[in-house]
């Protein structure tokens, strides 16, 4: 057996296959609907190595230490903003993208790659507040709701730095992109007071516990609130009056992409509309394609948690690369965490 | 008293196996949350052995383990033996140190460094340079599992066997051996279940497809964990209590 296992791996250190085509994806754990990538490889014939990653930091270190060889990858917005400016990105041909027509014009030309030359959207959301309407009294339409000491420790809060200051900085009127030190203590201040209200700081469990009535109201993600509203019908979601973040997953061919012709043929294969729609209905998140959305449950297309109205994201914005002020968010994330 | 000693390690056995029971009961449920049950189900089971990524990941993350283990236990053992057998002491403890760094370094600066090194040297992030990073983070620690036996060793039987005619490679195969397999085996068990475990070294050093359960399952973070890994890590639990009780069984059968 040891013989057999050594051979297969001199075989699988060997040389690339020259004869059949393939391409490397770097997606998010669990981000695509397994039989799409099987039904690409069928119709297509291309042989698709798939790898996934826990968050956009790791996914980033292996891309820029050179490690990775992947040709299409699916990051989140900032990061995307960043690997432009490292010069880690080649620039899509969006003749070979004909399906990019039907993203949804306000999905186009978006901060982050703002000639839109570099990515093309996959899934996007918001952050907000899931609440529990039984435990909840009063009306949820502002942040500040998650300071009401009548909810002490009955509320969730995001374990994710920018997240979690940035709702602060919306609720104080501020940009979450902001790198104004004054501006940044305040929203520190603010964190530590409602430190003792706070149940917890969680990510994923949040979901789990919602369902089960484990508190009245917490901080996630739109996609996850899908899910959990389906699960339990008490659960409502609310984008404050604030603002608040709306993030973007979106395909980008990393530079030196060996297979760039397959990498534009995948990108253009996740946005056809047949296939986007496998995808937003395996994973639940929202689709930047009007004709995917149009196909939908009505009652899902009016769901505030799947589809906002743009009135709702008018003070709302993308994260940006914070790039050299990334410290200051990690100092006041670390003072929160460790205060008393 | 004997009550109080019995209960304890109950509490104890409790406090390990409970996260596992609620798994177990969890790859049933229909529902994909752990707040509520919508029904029996064997689907995920199903989907488990439809879905190829996982099975892959399985794949990678057993063969990794054993030929880590294995190569890393035939290295280790040497070294042991020879730091135990040739070193002089100023020798011997140089070589303790440079042991003991692996194992206290964090895994990340550990994963990080060797991605580097790997990238320096233009080898193809993969399976190979999977396994040489898995042989390395496990060599230390079969060196320091052997080593104690061998300290416990008596020389004398070693030097026996020479004078008696044999040669240092008969004595050592037919005389130290066999007296140190115990922690030779236990350092092989050691290093395949830190294998099996290892994420982020196992994450930096990967690549083109090559995929083991930790980095699968700690890329579902984001999320939330999908049942059919209830499943695996139900199937896998299952698979080594049954061979832990036919192993013990043999013992057992043995002693009488």
């Amino acid at each position: 057996m040891v013989c057999v296992l050594g051979a297969v791996a001199l075989a699988g250190c060997g040389g690339e296959k020259t004869a059949k085509r393939e391409l490397k994806v770097y997606n998010w754990g669990d981000y695509i609907d397994p039989e799409v990538l099987k039904d690409f490889e069928k119709e297509t014939g291309i042989h698709v190595i798939y790898d996934t990653f826990a968050t956009n930091e790791d996914m980033y270190v292996k891309v820029k230490s050179g490690g990775s060889d992947y040709d299409v990858a699916i990051p989140s917005d900032y990061m995307i903003k960043r690997m432009i400016r490292e010069n880690l990105l080649e620039k899509i041909d969006m003749d070979k993208v004909p399906n990019y027509q039907g993203i949804g014009d306000k999905f186009k030309n978006l901060p982050f790659d703002p000639q839109n030359a570099y990515s093309v959207p996959y899934m996007w959301g918001t952050v907000g507040i899931i609440y529990n309407k039984k435990m909840v009294t009063d009306p949820v339409d502002s942040w500040n709701i998650l300071w009401n000491p009548k909810y002490a420790k009955q509320i969730f809060m995001l374990d994710s730095p920018r997240d979690s200051i940035g709702i602060t900085l919306k609720l104080l009127g501020y940009s979450l992109n902001t790198g104004d030190d004054a501006q940044l203590e305040q929203a520190k201040a603010k964190l530590i007071e409602q430190k003792p209200l706070v149940l917890a700081y969680v990510v994923d469990e949040v979901k789990d516990k919602m369902i089960a009535g484990e508190a009245a109201m917490a901080v996630v993600w739109s996609g996850d609130a899908m899910f959990m509203k389906e699960k339990n019908p008490d659960l409502a979601y609310v984008i404050p009056k604030e603002g608040t973040n709306y993030w973007f997953d979106s395909m980008v061919i990393l530079k030196g992409a060996k297979h760039k012709a397959e990498a534009e043929e995948f990108i253009n294969y996740m946005t056809r509309p047949d296939i986007a729609k496998r995808n937003v209905e395996y994973i639940g998140y929202a689709s930047p394609i009007p004709e995917v959305v149009k196909s939908l449950d009505p009652e899902v297309q009016q769901d505030v948690a799947a589809y906002p109205a743009d009135s709702l994201l008018k003070s709302s914005e993308i994260f940006d690369d914070l790039s050299d002020n990334l410290a200051k968010y990690d100092k006041v994330w670390t003072e929160v965490k460790v205060a008393q | 008293m004997e009550f109080l000693k019995r209960s304890y390690a109950a509490v104890i056995f409790a406090f390990l196996y409970i996260p596992i029971f609620v798994l177990i009961v969890f790859s049933f449920n229909a529902s994909k949350s752990r707040a509520s049950w919508d029904g029996f189900t064997l689907r995920w089971y199903a989907d488990l052995f439809d879905n190829s990524a996982i099975l892959n990941a399985l794949y990678y993350t057993l063969s990794i383990a054993v030929l880590a283990a294995l190569l890393a236990t035939i290295i280790g053992t040497l070294a042991a033996f020879a730091m135990y057998k040739d070193m002089r002491p100023w020798e011997k403890k140089i070589v303790m140190n440079l042991t003991y760094l692996p194992v206290l370094n964090p895994d990340i600066v550990t994963g990080i460094s060797l991605m580097l090194l790997f990238i320096f040297m233009k080898i193809n992030l993969g399976f190979l340079s999977l396994l040489l990073a898995h042989i390395i983070f496990n060599v230390p620690y079969v060196i320091l599992t052997v080593l104690p036996k061998l300290r416990q060793f008596d020389n004398n039987l070693y030097e026996a066997a020479l004078d008696l005619g044999a040669s240092p490679a008969y004595a050592f195969r037919r005389i130290v051996f066999p007296e140190i397999l115990p922690g030779i085996v236990t350092g092989a068990l050691f290093a395949f279940t830190l294998s099996i475990d290892d994420f982020v070294i196992s994450f930096f050093t990967t690549g083109s497809g090559i995929n083991n359960l930790s980095i699968l399952i700690y890329s579902m973070a984001r999320r939330g964990i999908h049942p059919t890994i209830n499943a695996l890590s139900t199937l896998l639990f299952l698979a080594v209590l049954i061979l832990l009780l036919a192993v013990n069984r043999r013992v057992v059968r043995d002693k009488k």
